[in-house]
């Protein structure tokens, strides 16, 4: 069969992309016909950039979604075909079985697979960490961060000490310590998980006690409820059995984290948590001199009452939109580990490990590592502008 | 002020003594020892070779111990071997003549950092060296971005809400967006390789360590530039646009001072102030574009020895790599805050 001009290309990837335009068009409809019930999520739909940069980013969740429903791949991300080893953009198979797709949209990388479905699976990766990484790394930073800015003293010097000692590593240093093997062998990222993923569980449950303290009839069951769930999960997320942390027996284990995964996961939660707890930091010393602060203590309200639900509401602002900077640093950091080889099995579709395995052979074949260039560049710079948007229409009231 | 510099100098070295133990812990882990042992001698290495291996170069002393020999307050590590003596201030097996002569402590704080297991070479040599080509492009990184982000921050900090300020915020956001390793790829990929044609640039930079020219040490610089400047011509503008709205440039407007030279008499040498505390502050993400970027070129500077050393588990090469990191760091921050006060005479450090 002929190869396809370029025009088909762009013709068969839009129509792989079916299902995600239709997601597309259904929620921008729907929420521009609610935008002003939506609060400040309708609001982004009256800032151009941010609505461009909203759309960017969806496009990938939804791609990642899709994907992983096996509505976009052509092929399977990892199975090679022979003939088909760095063939360029819309190379026809050889002998397509029947009902496999007859060709490779963006060609083949040097192991004969195909490009095009590498880079939809590798927005799985993405989709899957870098927003749940962020969360935690955001659990974590105000944790820490409310009772450094709200007491101040020791405690804050003390705090403020470790995450500056955190910062003054480079990243990349810290990660190649991580993320080795042979660190995964001594059971150091395990451990770190260990703590690390306690900060939620702290956190929601003084979250859920200071707001219900006064009623203790309705506040026990409550805590037992959400605090058993949340500690199971806990427990299951970090043990592992073989693992150096292996404290509940494999039938109680609700779930396995690959041990790649898992590390990847800890440290960049553990990169990302210093700064959350600077700018938390400094957000609560801000707020705390306000008046409404002085009159919840006045009232006699106990200081965790006071952090969580009169100074961290009222730090929302700043803190969704680093969120969403946040997230976008996190993918750039994601892809920094892919590119170093670190964490993630070597043949795993994540883009930093696919630019990196494409950069070899970039003088000669130029189509292996652009698509997953372009798409982290496309998505970091959604969330970017999406941060913009938001900061934008945050100062308007 | 003496006094903030020197309590800022006690937390410098307080933080630099924790992050060297951390890394040592973390590279003195027994499966770290084992792969070094298994590097140095055969990858087909028994345990017990592999443990007398370790046990014969005292790599298998209490970590604190081994922590202060390495800064240089605890003796050096001696052992008796079967032709002689061998010890941690000597090469190889001696005598014992020999090894009288030598001196008892060699840590960092003898000026000996020890010896590279990679390399074959003595650390402080090799750093010194591979430090002074990164030097090099940091040079010519700092010649192209901070010219570049501050004129891009003025020009879309003039006038808020324009057309120009829209458009060159836009590029700075979509500059932040873009790590090295995407950057880099594309413009290899556009520039310097044979598909596309144009071949303008060389891909990769080797050359440059010796003989840099435009061609070849171009599109490295430019990477890292691009990466950095977005962040501070975004700082440039926010401060621009806080001063422009200032009241003293209101006054400057209302007496007739053309445009121009309202904005570089008046608005100028204040809109500064903040960008200059960014620029510091940047080294050390300037630091992890480095490393990304020699890699990418490969260009043997100081963050290709970085990799070099994590990726080998060369223990000494690598503290000697994290404590010039840090140092670069906490010394960023220190002239960041006091060239700040200096700058601003509003602020007085008490």
């Amino acid at each position: 069969m002929e190869p396809l001009t370029w025009a088909d290309i762009i013709g068969r990837m839009f129509w792989q992309f079916m299902p995600v335009w239709i997601a597309l068009i259904v929620l921008f409809a729907v929420s521009a016909a609610f935008k002003r019930k939506l609060g400040l999520y309708g609001k982004l739909y009256d800032s151009p950039i941010g609505l461009i940069g909203f759309g960017l980013v969806m496009f990938w969740v939804f791609t990642g979604i899709f994907g992983q429903l096996d509505l976009i791949m052509t092929h399977d991300p990892l199975s090679q075909v022979s003939g088909m080893k760095n063939e360029p953009p819309g190379t026809a198979m050889r002998n397509p079985g029947e009902g496999e797709y007859a060709y490779y949209l963006l060609g083949g990388d040097n192991l004969a697979r195909d490009v095009f479905s590498r880079m939809v699976d590798g927005a799985w990766v993405v989709v899957q960490i870098a927003p749940l990484a962020t969360l935690f790394a955001f659990m974590v930073g105000i944790t820490l961060g409310l009772p450094a800015g709200y007491y101040g003293g020791k405690l804050d010097t003390l705090l403020s000490f470790l995450a500056n000692l955190i910062l003054a590593f480079p990243v990349i240093l810290l990660f190649y310590l991580l993320v080795t093997p042979e660190i995964v062998e001594t059971g150091v990222p395990n451990y770190m998980a260990t703590v690390l993923f306690i900060f939620p569980i702290i956190f929601v449950g003084v979250l859920l006690n200071s707001r219900y303290y006064t009623q203790p009839k309705f506040r026990t069951p409550l805590l037992i409820g959400v605090l058993g769930v949340m500690l199971w999960i806990y427990l299951s997320l970090i043990s592992e059995v073989g693992s150096p942390v292996s404290v509940l027996p494999g039938i109680v284990d609700l779930f396995d984290i690959p041990g790649g995964i898992l590390v990847v996961f800890v440290s960049v939660v553990f990169v990302n948590s210093p700064t959350v707890f600077r700018i938390v930091r400094g957000l609560a010393m801000d707020i705390k001199t306000r008046d409404y602060v002085a009159a919840a203590q006045t009232r006699g309200e106990g200081p965790w009452y006071i952090m969580l639900w009169e100074i961290l509401p009222n730090a929302r602002g700043p803190l969704i939109v680093d969120f969403c900077l946040r997230i976008g640093y996190t993918t750039i950091l994601l892809g920094t580990l892919g590119f170093f080889g670190l964490g993630l099995p070597p043949e795993s579709p994540d883009w930093g490990s696919t630019i990196n395995e494409g950069r070899k052979l970039l003088s000669i074949y130029l189509h292996p590592a652009l698509p997953p260039a372009f798409a982290l560049l496309s998505l970091v710079l959604g969330l970017n502008l999406l941060a913009d948007g938001l900061r934008e229409e945050s100062l308007k009231d | 002020m003496g006094l903030f510099i020197l309590r800022r100098t006690g937390v410098m070295i307080l933080t630099a003594l924790c992050l060297t133990f951390v890394v040592f812990f973390m590279t003195n882990l027994y499966p770290n020892l084992e792969k070094l042992a298994k590097t140095q001698g055969n990858f087909r290495m028994s345990d017990e070779a592999v443990a007398s291996f370790l046990e014969s170069n005292g790599y298998l002393q209490p970590v604190a111990i081994k922590y202060a020999q390495w800064l240089g307050v605890a003796p050096g590590w001696v052992r008796e071997a079967d032709d002689g003596l061998r010890g941690r201030c000597v090469r190889g097996t001696v005598s014992a003549e020999e090894m009288a002569d030598a001196p008892r402590f060699c840590g960092i704080l003898q000026g000996n950092w020890g010896y590279s297991t990679v390399f074959k070479d003595d650390v402080g040599s090799l750093v010194s060296l591979r430090l002074g080509l990164t030097g090099k492009l940091m040079f010519f990184v700092l010649i192209l971005m901070v010219p570049m982000a501050l004129i891009v921050g003025v020009l879309a900090g003039m006038r808020e809400g324009s057309v120009t300020d829209r458009s060159l915020s836009t590029f700075s956001i979509a500059t932040t967006a873009t790590p090295e390793y995407v950057s880099g790829v594309i413009f290899i990929a556009v520039f310097a390789s044979s598909a596309v044609g144009l071949r303008w640039f060389k891909g990769t930079a080797t050359a440059a360590m010796e003989n840099a020219t435009f061609e070849n040490f171009f599109l490295p610089v430019l990477t890292i530039s691009l990466y950095g400047m977005g962040y501070i011509a975004r700082m440039t503008r926010a401060s621009m646009t806080e001063v422009m709205t200032a009241q003293y440039i209101r006054t400057a407007r209302l007496k007739g001072v053309s445009f121009p030279n309202i904005v570089m008499k008046h608005a100028l040498r204040n809109a500064l102030i903040a960008p200059f505390t960014v620029i510091m502050l940047q080294f050390p993400w300037l630091l992890n574009g480095v490393v990304i970027v020699e890699t990418l070129f490969n260009y043997k500077g100081f963050g290709w020895l970085l990799v070099q050393a994590a990726g080998n588990n060369d223990i000494e090469l690598l503290l000697a790599v994290s404590v010039v990191s840090v140092i670069v760091v906490l010394v960023t921050q220190l002239i960041s805050d006091i060239g700040y006060v200096f700058l601003n005479p509003r602020i007085r450090i008490s």
